[in-house]
């Protein structure tokens, strides 16, 4: 065991490694378990990333999709598993990415030096939005057909560009099998490739600066700041969640695996209390209270510069609060950060008791 | 995680009782062995735990992934194939056809006989193909040569015949059937 210890650290330095990871500290007070956030998304990525590949094995897509999925589900051994814990997954994942990204928001840690890490986090969370779209067509079920077509008269709003970005992304004016097709080359090769070194330079800077502590740590002295050691300390404990959450999603997957709806009728009418995914449906909501308001394709247009404004405003926060841990800015900050937080929970909740 | 069970696998080899000898082995005197058992109890329990969490994820992976092994499986425990039709061949023709998953042929000699194989060559498993010119099975990959009466391995690198079917031959229908 040494010798091949011996054999690898002459050659890989391994030993420098684990000497550089026991010198660095991960902070401890009282809001440490927000730390697990960030490592519980990898584990729910890395666990798409295995399942996914092992979907695209039976998946086809193109006009064999919706078949493929039912194959794969009911007949191919396992195949529901696997299925359902890349949804699982899927849904975990987007759970622990905004925790993370709201604990981050609430600790302030986008603040100075660490402004790319909350931009690349930001752009990882769209991406990862991006995926879950995508990825909800590939069955080609009546729901997905239609949430897409939804989903899809959003960018089709947008002034002068909207129509040829949204015939684009469909190829062609009505969601059809060449959508799929797209959709697929996206889910499973441009997204990848856009996400895999955006996340790699999101987990650079993590470890370059290190995680950040909170204002209300900050007043700490020095000498009274409590750490424990990145490696074997940290690691371990991180290790330790990403066992609780694989036992999360190996029990949701089992006990409620996704179903597959009928196959898609394109001349189908839209099914009664039709929704989007729960990480869609605050916006679903939002625009249709502003739809209420303001009737007609201007409420749309209404809405959707009200979400790219809050998204603009919510990305630039590193520039408006600049300030030290009490100043002003610093709690308008915080004030605006709970007003998103309390708008995005109540009107994903309306949507859901309307629905 | 993997060279703590293995390490934990050399001194215990699995064996739970042994374990529960050496604690209990230990008397009360001897805290340091105590130490030692304990530590070695946590490094066995820690590398079964790995091990069973890599057989949970790794079973279904495996059965998943066999899923069309399995269905090919079944369908090669075909013993019989009725070919409708194939009666009809002509005197010195070849019929390709599909025995479970492998690739068979059906000849109808010259001289009125029939016979049928395994089309797949013993060698590396190319097809192989019925030259009724020469009246020999070739396989092109490697150069192999069949007798296309017998199946025999005549020349090139095949080592193995053929492997023979026994033949019906009904009005209307070619029936195949494996020994």
């Amino acid at each position: 065991m040494s010798k091949v210890y011996d054999y690898l650290d002459e050659r890989l330095s391994i030993s420098e490694l684990k000497k550089f990871a026991g010198k660095k500290t991960v902070p401890l007070h009282k809001y440490s378990f927000w730390y697990y956030w960030g490592g519980i998304s990898l584990l729910c990525f890395l666990i798409q990333l295995v399942t996914g590949i092992l979907l695209i094995i039976y998946y086809k897509p193109g006009p064999d999709a919706y078949n493929s999925v039912r194959s794969l589900t009911y007949d191919v051994d396992f195949g529901w598993l696997i299925r359902s814990a890349h949804s699982w997954s899927a849904t975990i994942f987007l759970v622990s990415v905004f925790v993370h990204m709201f604990s981050v928001y609430f600790m302030k840690a986008y603040r100075k030096p660490r402004e790319f890490g909350w931009w690349s986090g930001m752009a990882l969370l769209i991406l990862g939005l991006l995926f879950g779209f995508s990825g909800y067509l590939l069955p080609m079920d009546q729901l997905s057909f239609v949430a897409t077509k939804v989903g899809l008269a959003i960018p089709e709003n947008i002034p002068l560009v909207g129509h040829t970005i949204a015939n684009l992304m469909r190829g062609g004016l009505e969601v059809s099998e060449i959508t799929v097709q797209r959709f697929f080359a996206w889910h499973a090769v441009v997204l990848p490739l856009l996400y895999l070194p955006l996340l790699m330079f999101h987990l650079f800077l993590v470890q370059k600066h290190g995680n950040a502590i909170p204002p209300s740590e900050e007043d700490v002295p020095m000498e009274k700041r409590k750490s424990i050691p990145f490696f074997p300390n940290f690691i371990l404990k991180d290790l330790a969640m990403w066992l609780v959450t694989l036992n999360a999603i190996a029990l949701v997957a089992s006990l409620f695996p996704p179903d597959l709806g009928k196959v898609t009728d394109p001349l189908g009418p839209a099914p009664a209390g039709v929704h989007p995914e729960w990480y869609f449906m605050s916006s679903f909501e939002t625009l249709k209270l502003i739809g209420k308001v303001i009737p007609g394709m201007l409420g749309e247009a209404a809405g959707i510069t009200i979400f790219t404004l809050g998204l603009v405003l919510w990305c630039l926060v590193p520039f408006f609060d600049t300030s030290s841990p009490k100043g002003r800015n610093g709690r308008y900050a915080t004030y605006f950060g709970i007003f998103c937080l309390g708008v995005l929970l109540v009107t994903t909740l309306l949507g859901y008791v309307a629905g | 995680m993997a060279s703590v069970g293995d390490e934990s696998c050399q001194t215990y080899s699995g064996a739970s009782e042994r374990m529960s000898e050496e604690i209990m082995a230990v008397s009360p005197e001897d805290p340091g062995e105590n130490e030692i058992s304990r530590l070695n109890f946590i490094k066995v329990a820690v590398g079964g735990m790995c091990l069973a969490y890599a057989a949970a994820v790794g079973y279904p992976i495996y059965r998943y992934l066999n899923s069309p092994v399995q269905r090919e499986a079944a369908l090669s425990a075909v013993k019989d194939v009725t070919l409708a039709g194939a009666d009809k061949l002509e005197k010195g023709a070849v019929l390709l056809f599909k025995f479970g998953p492998y690739p068979s042929m059906l000849i109808h000699h010259k001289d009125d006989s029939w016979v049928a194989f395994d089309a797949v060559c013993t060698h590396l498993g190319c097809t192989v193909q019925y030259h009724p010119e020469q009246d020999k099975i070739v396989c092109a990959c490697h150069g192999g040569v069949y007798d296309s009466h017998t199946g025999a391995n005549v020349s090139g690198p095949p080592p193995k015949p053929l492997t023979r079917f026994q033949i019906k031959v009904a009005n209307g229908a070619v029936t195949v059937t494996r020994a």
